[in-house]
């Protein structure tokens, strides 16, 4: 339950991360708030030769608008992010999910992009992306890019990014006029990992429901307005085509239900709020 | 850009309970074990080591934070608190370990400093708190022995006296540990 060796590098600025990736790639791994890291550096289930922080580079602290994004850099913590002023008029699927992610204790140090890059299939911050159809910012020696969130997560914990890129930023499409979002999502205890997470978005053309917790990645699909039997029939479809299994803390039975359920509430949460019949983002859920 | 190697030992500067302190260690040292072994401050336990259980719990920079996940090379130049910091004297219990112990907020003890320093750092930015903004603080400890109930009610009881909303308690245990 202690890190093996590496060589810790602490990065004043982003050409200093940026020249250390490149010369170490695989055998480098960046640190942020490490609250996703450092368990896996404890329990050795990443045994990085060389650790670089990116938590003293100034640059890289404060969120801004940017061509109707919210772009949060690296070194923003959740729990910063989340007293924003105006977070949840400007972006208020991810203030309704961020108090799910861990808690007050791990907030407090874990940063956003830390959590993207981990990619945990579970994790709301990526689920988020993924609902809002937001882009990773990756930089590199090389080059500058930005990925589309679905096509960032690849797997289980495998993402788009090279061994030489850092995500500099990730970047949430604000709200838009006429288009409502909900959260919900059940495990065990709060700050559990989900066992099921829905975000669902509704304007005037779509219900788009993004889920983590089932498929290797957070995974959304787009329907039309659906209702009844036929909104029932959509998700059921979407629920097994997600290949739910098993684990300890849930069967893939429990799970395809979850979607079912849970995805229901949540489209039809987003949709009141579309309408502007509620400010209600988070679907009042027992978890 | 500094860059500590592996296999060698290096001097971390940072403030522990307002006081300026170094302390060797290898760059994977965690902060709690630098803190244990390499200050003597056994006041921080360790827990799960992986974050989850909140044993380990002290404040960085006036944010509560799991020394489990905390690189000690991390806190170069933070200030830390500990549950050391917490009394105002050797013999004598702050307001919220007084609490603690009026309302038998503890039984086995070992989680107890964890929970005071979250408390401790949340009372500081909220100082009248709802019992539902103290049960999601507490929500980040695991306490197998109190059933939590307590915990609130004391964390309640201090953070209405930190606000002067009710007197100090004028029993010698209050004063005296």
């Amino acid at each position: 339950m202690k890190p093996a060796p590496f060589d810790y590098l602490r990065a004043a600025s982003l050409d200093d991360a940026l020249d250390a990736l490149r010369q170490y790639g695989p055998e480098a791994r960046l640190i942020a708030g490490g609250q996703s890291l450092m368990p896996m550096l404890n329990m050795r289930l990443t045994k990085p030769a060389v650790l670089i922080d990116v938590m003293r580079i100034t640059a890289l602290k404060e969120p801004r608008l940017d061509n109707g994004s919210l772009v949060i850099p690296a070194g923003v913590r959740q729990a910063i992010l989340l007293d924003r002023p105006g977070l949840a008029r400007d972006l208020p699927l991810l203030a309704a999910a961020l108090p799910w992610v861990g808690h007050i204790q791990t907030r407090a140090r874990g940063t956003l992009c830390g959590s993207v890059a981990h990619a945990d299939p579970s994790a709301e911050i990526p689920l988020c992306l993924v609902a809002l159809q937001g882009e990773i910012h990756l930089r590199s020696r090389r080059k500058v890019r930005r990925v589309a969130a679905e096509d960032f997560f690849t797997g289980m914990m495998v993402t788009d990014r090279a061994d030489d890129e850092m995500i500099e930023a990730i970047a949430y499409p604000l709200r838009r006029e006429g288009a409502g979002t909900a959260f919900a999502e059940v495990g065990r205890r709060h700050g559990d990992y989900a066992i099921v997470a829905c975000a669902g978005v509704v304007d005037g053309s779509r219900m788009r429901l993004a889920v983590g917790g089932v498929a290797d990645r957070p995974t959304a699909r787009d329907f039309p307005h659906l209702d009844g039997s036929a909104l029932d029939d959509a998700l059921n479809a979407f629920a097994w085509d997600l290949g739910a299994g098993d684990d300890l803390h849930g069967t893939a039975r429990y799970r395809r239900d979850l979607v079912r359920s849970l995805g229901r509430r949540v489209l039809e949460q987003a949709a009141k709020v579309a309408r502007g019949d509620t400010h209600q983002e988070a679907v009042p859920c027992h978890s | 850009m500094p860059q500590l190697d592996a296999k060698g030992r290096h001097t971390v500067a940072f403030t522990l309970n307002g006081r300026e302190t170094t302390v060797e260690v290898e760059t994977r040292t965690l902060l709690t074990d630098a803190l244990r072994h390499g200050l003597g401050a056994t006041g921080t336990h360790v827990g799960c080591e992986h974050g989850v259980c909140g044993a380990c719990t002290v404040s960085i920079d006036g944010v509560p934070a799991r020394a489990c996940l905390t690189l000690a090379v991390g806190v170069e130049g933070c200030a830390v608190r500990t549950v050391e910091g917490l009394a105002p004297e050797p013999g004598r219990l702050g307001v919220l370990q007084a609490a603690f112990r009026r309302r038998h907020a503890l039984q086995c003890g070992f989680c107890t400093a964890g929970i005071l320093i979250s408390l401790d750092a949340y009372l500081a930015f909220r100082p009248n708190p709802s019992r539902r903004e103290i049960t999601e603080v507490i929500g980040g400890h695991l306490c197998r022995c109190t059933g939590y109930a307590p915990i609130i009610e004391a964390a309640l009881e201090a953070a209405a006296e930190l606000r002067g909303d009710i007197p100090a308690p004028s029993s010698p245990e209050a004063a005296h540990a």
